[in-house]
């Protein structure tokens, strides 16, 4: 299934909010789980991830570290703040509101769609 | 299933180091994201080795999934804008929105250097000398509107801006120059018409900044980036200043020397034409050789920023220690307000150099000392004004004009000492001083345009 540019742009944040509430995280392990959550469906692009981590890491809803674990190499971990929780339970909120209204607006259309399958 | 290669290969090693020098020298994509992309990079290649790949083929793989480069940098840059901003090389590639016309710049500059040039003494062709009582007149009133018209010509001819900007600029210009010159003065040094002579190059300044920031007049970034430009324009002009203060006593000694008189030379031509043609070549400078200045304006900072905090604190602490009055003499409040522009200065300085995602550090203490002292001086002088505004000349427009510039300098610098404040104490990120800097240019703006505009009508024109 494709899913378009607009709705992965508008889910980014909070995925990546969401992902790193649970512990921190680095960039690749990040993709790695968005594709694992998403059954293979959300494939994000480097080009996409890097920068809206460091623009939430500018906004200050995210820390960066650079660490070494034991003969490992140097690896930026990512990990929210306080102030980032506050923004994912603010999205949290506006994406419930959405997606109440879509199944609201759709109850009435899907057994049309559902006649057509 | 093998194994997770262990040690390094070289021949990936080698092949990883030449990806490393190739995306280094994409826009906007800095050396701690190189590392990080690296990183990236080799999770995918030790998840496909350890999938059965040789370690080249994974190589292959990987650099493919990161995507084109071009388009990563170009998601890279436009996240971090003032990056991009070091990267605007004269001759280079496409600036962020494409907007920039780069390549023949230096040609474009000298034309625009010679029309301002130009301008200056194009007054001379309708019987206006400078050393005229006319003149001296005229040039009270026009010299900025000569002086800075070209360079945001200049600025909006690089940066192609469209029409309604253009607009705009021409409607504000227009109405700075007819104000200025169809006010009706009371006399040729009317304390009216000093101020606003001083205040309209400022107007004039913040209104240019229409024709920098183009299309993207909204955008706190943007307007950072003109922020940026005003510091080291400043820097510049003032280094053309001193090589052409040398050039023109070289020029007048030499000439001497061999019995030639080239005084009326120097003032009537030399220093009025090279005065504006270099605010042009200053404008370009700092567009062509961003990384210079780069270098300089931290120095400046770290330079000065200790200097300053250390005065400052030696000032307030003498003031409460021996208990001496600030003696009020004329011009106090208008040197105090100097200081105050330097400090605002410094504070502009450090922020534009400041990578905004760095932790705060003793740097940023000793930022706020200075901040802090330099409020804590300023109450010291606005009481010691206050007892004078009561005698018998009352409210001045000087006194007005200087009065309300404190205010709204010690509006900005007591925000942003709580904006620092909360940084220091990690509660809020470094950007919101940025964007509250960005945001306090319209009031610039709207002071300056109203000493210009309002004063004369409200103080009779005295």
């Amino acid at each position: 299934m494709h899913i378009t540019k607009d709705l992965v742009a508008a889910a980014a944040t909070p995925m990546v909010l969401g992902i790193l509430a649970q512990g921190e995280s680095y960039g690749y392990a990040i993709i790695k789980q968005i594709l694992e959550l998403s059954g293979g469906n959300l494939e994000w692009t480097e080009g996409l991830l890097y920068p809206l981590l460091h623009r939430l890491e500018r906004l200050g809803h995210v820390e960066a570290t650079w660490r070494t674990a034991a003969g490992e190499r140097r690896r930026k971990y990512y990990s929210i703040t306080d102030q980032g929780r506050a923004e994912l339970a603010e999205q949290r909120r506006q994406w419930a509101a959405v997606i109440d209204a879509l199944k609201g607006a759709w109850q009435l259309t899907v057994p049309a769609l559902e006649a057509q399958a | 299933m093998t194994s997770e290669p262990t040690g390094p290969d070289p021949a990936l090693e080698e092949q990883i180091s030449q990806w490393r020098g190739y995306v280094r020298h994409h826009r906007g994509i800095s050396e701690s994201d190189v590392d990080e992309l690296e990183d990236h990079l080799r999770g995918t290649v030790a998840d496909l080795s350890s999938a059965g790949l040789r370690p080249d083929e994974a190589f292959l793989i990987g650099v493919k999934r990161l995507g084109a480069l071009d388009a990563l940098s170009r998601e890279f840059a436009r996240e971090h804008s003032g990056r991009l901003w070091k990267q605007l090389v004269l001759g280079g590639d496409q600036g962020p929105a494409g907007a920039d016309r780069a390549g023949n710049g230096w040609l474009t500059m000298l034309v625009f250097a010679v029309l301002a040039a130009a301008a200056i003494k194009v007054p001379a062709l309708f019987g206006v000398h400078m050393d005229s009582v006319a003149g001296a007149t005229f040039y009270l009133r026009n010299a900025s509107l000569l002086a800075l018209a070209p360079m945001v010509a200049f600025l909006g001819w690089r940066r192609r801006i469209g029409v309604p900007v253009i607009a705009v600029l021409v409607a504000c210009y227009g109405a700075a120059a007819v104000a200025i010159n169809s006010y009706p003065f009371a006399t040729d040094t009317a304390h009216t018409l000093i101020l606003a002579a001083l205040h309209l190059p400022l107007v004039l300044w913040f209104t240019g900044g229409l024709a920098y920031t183009g299309a993207d007049w909204r955008t706190h970034a943007r307007w950072m980036d003109f922020l940026r430009f005003t510091g080291e324009w400043f820097i510049y002009y003032v280094l053309i200043a001193l090589g052409g203060g040398l050039l023109t006593g070289v020029t007048v000694a030499t000439f001497n020397a061999i019995g030639v008189n080239v005084e009326t030379f120097v003032p009537q031509w030399l220093l009025p034409c090279g005065a504006t043609a270099a605010v042009v070549v200053a404008a370009w400078l700092v567009e062509a050789k961003q990384g210079v200045i780069e270098n300089m304006a931290p120095v400046l900072t770290r330079v000065f920023t200790p200097l300053f905090a250390v005065l400052l604190v030696a000032f307030v602490t003498a003031v409460l220690v021996t208990g001496h009055g600030i003696q009020v003499q004329r011009d106090i409040l208008i040197l105090f307000n100097v200081v105050l522009v330097v400090v605002l200065g410094l504070v502009l300085y450090s922020i534009s150099a400041r990578d905004p995602l760095a932790r705060p550090g003793f740097f940023d203490w000793l930022q706020l000392v200075l901040i802090v002292s330099a409020l804590a001086m300023d109450v010291l002088v606005l009481l010691a004004v206050y007892g004078r505004t009561a005698d018998s000349y009352g409210f001045t427009p000087n006194r007005v004009a200087a009065l309300g510039e404190n205010v709204v300098l010690l509006g900005n610098l007591a925000w942003s000492a709580v904006l620092l404040g909360t940084f220091l104490l990690r509660r809020s990120p470094f950007s919101r001083l940025e964007r509250w800097q960005t945001t306090y240019v319209p009031v610039y703006l709207l002071w300056t345009a109203a000493v210009v505009a309002l004063f004369p009508p409200l103080f009779d024109y005295r």
